[in-house]
């Protein structure tokens, strides 16, 4: 549509032009117009985002620091609330229902600690994924950058939390009797696959919250069966026994059990190879590799979307 | 006015039958109670307690290099959503709407994060609109200088929670004006702040005009869109209700006002 056929009694250019006659899409191809807010290509959103790079990693540090600072132990509440989260389960699980049996106790506190520690992980990223669009929609709506940026730093901001979280871990360990060796280097790989699996999830949650932000109620119930199913406080083979074989492999190639048993067997001496199921690198990878790609696909077909209210 | 630029009338912006739909979730009418809300997902299936606002109904308009529009309208009349459309900030319903480069909204209400200090905001807000670390250091003080934050103590080193609104505003304005932009659509900024800080806006909106090939202003304020303006858009309930030099359209749109 040309510029003289408005709507309204006056238009503006009664002088013939020679874009008289062209369609709106014509016309912006004449003079290399793009479509506002179209979805880039995945190569050309790639390099949007890695040019966001810097603010990626500031939104997650500055949102670590922001999260307790109306608390007045301020960030004394990161390494706090995993501990506390660890003693909760520890009264429970492991003293009033004894789901530790099937493992020393000098191995089962670190057992658990552990467990807990990577479990939360995965679910507060799953959980600030969520929120990630749908409770930043006045940025999204101000601003413009790939908005894939936000899941990722939020999932960034989880890395950190756990980091914080690991010195306690190391702690815990060594006090029930644990010694650093060289196995203990085999936790940056896995929370490596582990971080990208998680990224790969706060992509997918992220989208879907956007459309459907329902899902920040329903998520902690998710999550919480998923806890309870992957053997954060319990041995899957030890309580599993008897029971059908399959029932166990599942639950022990769940993406939250892996990530579990590669950390728990890299800290803990007492926690050899064989509480691991078979070919478990390879297990976490495939799960790290499906889940990201999956998800930035997932998210990024949605991109020029996210903002509408 | 507009003829000084016919020989070379450049498009910078084509909106082409534009439409934008807002989904309110939680807005439909009727009880707010727990069984409402379940008949009516039993009832709608698609459409449970979701309402549409059409907030855009077909505008089409194209604005060329050079040229400063100005958008009038009642208050709701979708002026605000246009821009937003426009920058690509908002998905289009149905219609599009083709820009040279990037447009550029800078708005009073450009949300930052109120539980981190004025600083981060400032270096967060210019990460986030694609600038530079450096960049950021060259501009920072003269970002906070321009804002005022500071002229009544060290205000940038507290979360802007603690901010008073029109502190809040002056910042966000600040930091959005910081950048140099192609496209330039200004929201009411000229409204915000007491007189020294609009005086020091309006100086910064004539020089950020200066380099952008085409500025949209959208104000209440008839005055300024006649010092600004050559050609004006009339916005009425979503649609294009008037688009012409803005000596034209700004008298029907006092006739209409006045009634």
């Amino acid at each position: 549509m040309s510029e003289s056929t408005h709507d309204g009694p006056v238009a503006v250019s009664p002088r013939p032009s020679p874009d008289d006659g062209l369609t709106a899409a014509e016309l912006a191809a004449k003079y290399g117009l793009s479509v506002s807010g179209a979805r880039p290509a995945i190569p050309a959103y790639v390099r949007q985002l890695w040019n966001r790079r810097h603010f990626i990693v500031a939104f997650s540090r500055a949102k670590l620091a922001a999260q307790y600072s109306q608390a007045k132990l301020g960030q004394l509440w990161q390494v706090v609330t995993p501990l506390l989260n660890a003693l909760v389960y520890y009264l429970i699980f492991g003293l009033i229902l004894n789901a530790g049996r099937g493992l020393p106790k000098d191995v089962y506190i670190p057992f658990l600690v552990t467990g807990v520690f990577v479990f939360t992980f995965t679910q507060t990223s799953v959980m600030s994924g969520v929120r990630a669009i749908s409770g930043n929609l006045g940025l999204v709506r101000a601003l413009h950058f790939p908005r894939a940026s936000l899941p990722i730093s939020f999932a960034l901001q989880q890395l950190q939390q756990l980091l914080v979280s690991m010195v306690v871990l190391f702690v815990v360990v060594m006090v029930f009797g644990s010694r650093p060796s060289l196995s203990w280097l085999l936790i940056v790989p896995a929370l490596l696959l582990q971080f990208a699996f998680n990224t790969g999830l706060a992509l997918i949650m992220a989208r879907a919250g956007a459309h459907t932000p329902d899902l920040a109620q329903l998520m902690p119930f998710v999550t919480r069966t998923w806890m309870y199913a992957s053997g954060v406080m319990f041995s899957i083979p030890a309580m599993l026994e008897g029971r059908p074989g399959w029932i166990a492999d599942v639950l022990q190639w769940n993406p939250a059990a892996v990530y579990m048993d590669l950390i728990r067997f890299a800290l803990i001496d007492g926690y050899g190879s064989e509480n691991l199921p078979p070919h478990v690198w390879a297990v976490a990878l495939g799960w790290a590799v499906v889940i990201l790609a999956g998800g930035f696909v997932y998210f990024w077909k949605a991109e020029e979307r996210y903002g509408r209210g | 006015m507009a003829e000084q630029h016919q020989e070379a009338r450049v498009p910078t912006v084509i909106a082409d039958e534009l439409h934008i739909v807002y989904k309110v979730n939680g807005a439909r009418k009727g009880k707010g109670s727990a069984t409402a809300a379940l008949s009516r997902i039993m009832r709608r299936g698609e459409e449970r307690g979701v309402r549409e606002v059409h907030a855009v109904r077909g505008v089409s308009f194209v604005a060329y290099k050079g040229e400063a529009i100005g958008l009038i309208g009642s208050n709701g009349s979708g002026k605000s959503t246009l821009l937003r459309a426009i920058a690509g900030l908002l998905p289009a319903e149905r219609g599009k709407v083709y820009t040279n480069g990037q447009p550029s909204l800078l708005g009073v209400n450009a949300a930052l994060m109120n539980d981190l200090t004025g600083e981060r905001n400032v270096i967060l807000g210019g990460l986030a609109m694609g600038m530079s670390r450096e960049q950021i250091r060259e501009r920072y003080q003269e970002i906070v200088d321009f804002s005022g934050i500071n002229e009544k103590g060290d205000f940038i080193s507290l979360p802007m929670r603690t901010y008073s609104s029109g502190m809040a505003a002056r910042l966000r304005f600040s930091i959005a004006a910081a950048k140099d932009h192609d496209v330039l659509m200004i929201d009411e900024a000229l409204a915000t702040g007491d007189r020294k800080f609009q005086k020091r806006s309006e100086a910064r909106i004539r020089e950020l005009r200066q380099q952008a090939g085409t500025v949209f202003l959208v104000s209440h304020n008839n005055k300024s869109i006649r010092d600004t303006c050559e050609r004006v858009l009339w916005l009425e309930r979503g649609e294009l209700r008037m688009d012409g030099p803005t000596d034209e359209v700004l008298k029907e749109y006092e006739k209409f006002t006045a009634k």
